[in-house]
């Protein structure tokens, strides 16, 4: 493995996230503590528990997966698409980096801003929530594979947009419906019966059951089946991208 | 000299269909200055592409310093530059860092001092810390150059390096090949400016229609194809050759004010003088005499058209 090569497209990309540290960190603070006077005060006031957790620390989990997951995505978009458009990708391709250089530069620059965000969003709602956090490890643990897995996903994403317009599409039409049904802010024992059901096919569902189950212990999916379903994800996301490099797909005519 | 790059029956079929490459076989030596000549879409960016791993083979086979570019690819490619035909640079980043990164990208480590022996090199050492937007458009180019030098490969290839370029950076480039030659850098341009060509390479290729029509010393080409002409300029304009000089293979010039004598400029005797004697003696007034030797650009043109 080219270590340098590693090391100087963390660096570059980490370089570009604390360029513009204040947007970065600034605009997921605010629409956090947006979310929290709107969901927390001003909703939640109506609503006393669900499953007797207050509905201002409810809803914290949902907050951090909903921000994690739409910053992974586009940040590692981003990351791999911009130099498909301005054309500095034909320095990586040149180069003799290859496909673990490459995702573990880029990938896991993105997933490293989404953890940073993540832990900021908690910070955040400590000021406004009293949050008990059941498993702090495995919360942290979870914190960074849902980095991980959506930025392997967005990688994807941006190799296969062909301009700024698509790659916009997937996480408007897909992701952005997705995390909302998959119970951020409810618990999907909330729905009406046969939505229930099909809430289950949603794979957000165990992404935020078990996130939430972190926090308060409690779980709408089992945590095992929740697991199962986000290393199967991260895995056909490292599959897929292996295989863009073994083919050329999108990057090497 | 042995072959650094070797080149064998290279095909590119692109996903349109386009043949790009019929079947290229190349040998480049250690050192040597090569230009690949060829008009626009002869596939001469394909070929390179190819080399540097951009671009996927059909079939074929390419080895760089005895490394294979499909099973030993990181060795293969560690030891080549491109500075590639567009300019595509990252805009907000700074040359220096630019460069650096480049540096990295082959696995070297940090080597502030060969960067900045590189961007001096170039005339770009004041501009280290300026982002690279806006720069003009010449300086973006020695960017380019310099990200290509800044893993010091052993071999260089210069994608139409002066395309659009002016006379300045014509020459500052041309010093710093020189200088990479003189260090053993191998390096390949492809131009269609033949004076290019014919000015600083060691050898020439001609590319067209994604073939290779020939490769040979410059010198040699020149020699084996080059025709000189001798043009006289006549005081009074003249209706016809005159019968004394009939046989000589002249040709009248435009208004019957200049004849045109065409010779191999390789052989002992040219027939110059016996020429001029018998002119004088045909009472032709002569007015000026001028001679031209037949540039890389004719050869290259005749070939071209032959191929097609």
């Amino acid at each position: 493995m080219n270590l340098q090569a590693v090391r100087v497209i963390f660096a570059k990309e980490m370089a570009r996230f604390f360029r513009t540290i204040l947007e970065s960190l600034a605009s997921p603070v605010i629409s956090t503590s947006l979310y929290f006077v709107v969901f927390g005060a001003a909703i939640g006031s109506r609503i006393e528990t669900v499953g007797g957790v207050s509905y201002g620390a409810f809803i914290v989990p949902g907050l951090i997966m909903l921000t994690v997951v739409t910053q992974s995505v586009a940040n590692a978009s981003f990351a791999i698409h911009f130099p498909k458009f301005i054309g500095t990708m034909q320095e990586l391709l040149a180069a003799p980096i290859g496909f673990t250089e490459i995702v573990t530069g880029f990938v896991g620059a993105a997933a490293g801003k989404s953890i940073l965000i993540g832990l900021v969003i908690l910070a955040t709602a400590f000021l406004f929530v009293d949050l008990p956090i059941a498993h702090p490890l495995a919360m942290l643990a979870l914190l960074a594979l849902t980095s991980l897995s959506f930025s392997l996903f967005g990688f994807i994403i941006g190799i296969w947009a062909k301009d700024f317009q698509q790659l916009q599409l997937i996480p408007l039409l897909v992701l952005t419906p997705l995390i909302f049904l998959g119970g951020s802010f409810y618990s999907i024992e909330m729905l009406p019966g046969p939505w229930q059901t099909i809430a289950l096919f949603n794979p957000v569902v165990y992404l935020m059951s078990v996130f939430r189950w972190s926090f308060f212990d409690t779980a709408d999916v089992p945590v095992a089946v929740s697991l199962v379903a986000i290393f199967a994800f991260t895995a056909l996301c490292l599959g897929a991208i292996w295989w863009i490099f073994r083919s050329g797909w999108r990057i090497r005519p | 000299m042995t072959a650094i790059v070797s080149v064998r029956d290279l095909v590119k079929t692109y996903d349109t269909g386009f043949r790009a490459l019929k079947s290229v076989s190349l040998d480049i030596r250690e050192g040597e200055i090569l230009a690949l000549l060829g008009p626009n879409g002869a596939g001469k960016t394909t070929l390179i592409s190819t080399i540097c791993g951009i671009v996927r083979p059909t079939s074929g086979q390419v080895t760089v310093g005895g490394h294979d570019i499909a099973s030993d690819w990181r060795a293969a490619r560690a030891m080549i530059g491109l500075v590639p035909q567009e300019i595509a640079l990252e805009p907000f980043e700074k040359v220096f860092r630019s460069v650096s990164y480049a540096r990295g990208l082959y696995g070297k480590p940090p080597d502030p001092a060969h960067v900045e022996r590189v961007l001096r090199q170039l005339s770009l050492w004041d501009k280290k810390d300026s982002a690279i937007q806006p720069l003009s458009g010449g300086m973006k180019r020695r960017v380019l150059i310099a990200k290509a030098l800044a893993h010091e490969p052993r071999v260089l290839f210069l994608d139409e390096p002066t395309a659009g370029v002016d006379v300045e950076l014509r020459k500052d480039m041309w010093a710093v090949v020189e200088d990479l030659r003189a260090q053993g850098v191998t390096i390949i341009l492809t131009t269609h400016y033949i004076e290019e060509a014919e000015a600083i390479a060691d050898r020439v290729g001609i590319i067209a229609g994604g073939e290779i029509l020939l490769v040979e010393d410059k010198a040699s080409l020149m020699a084996r194809m080059g025709r000189k002409e001798l043009k006289v300029d006549l005081a009074q304009p003249i209706a016809a050759v005159p019968e004394a000089l009939a046989g000589r293979g002249l040709t009248l010039g435009t208004g019957g004010l200049s004849l045109v004598y065409s010779y191999d400029a390789t052989q002992e005797r040219t027939g110059i003088v016996t020429l001029l004697t018998e002119m004088r003696a045909a009472g032709l007034p002569i007015a000026d005499i001028a001679t031209r030797q037949s540039s890389l650009e004719d050869i290259f043109v005749d070939l071209v058209r032959a191929g097609r």
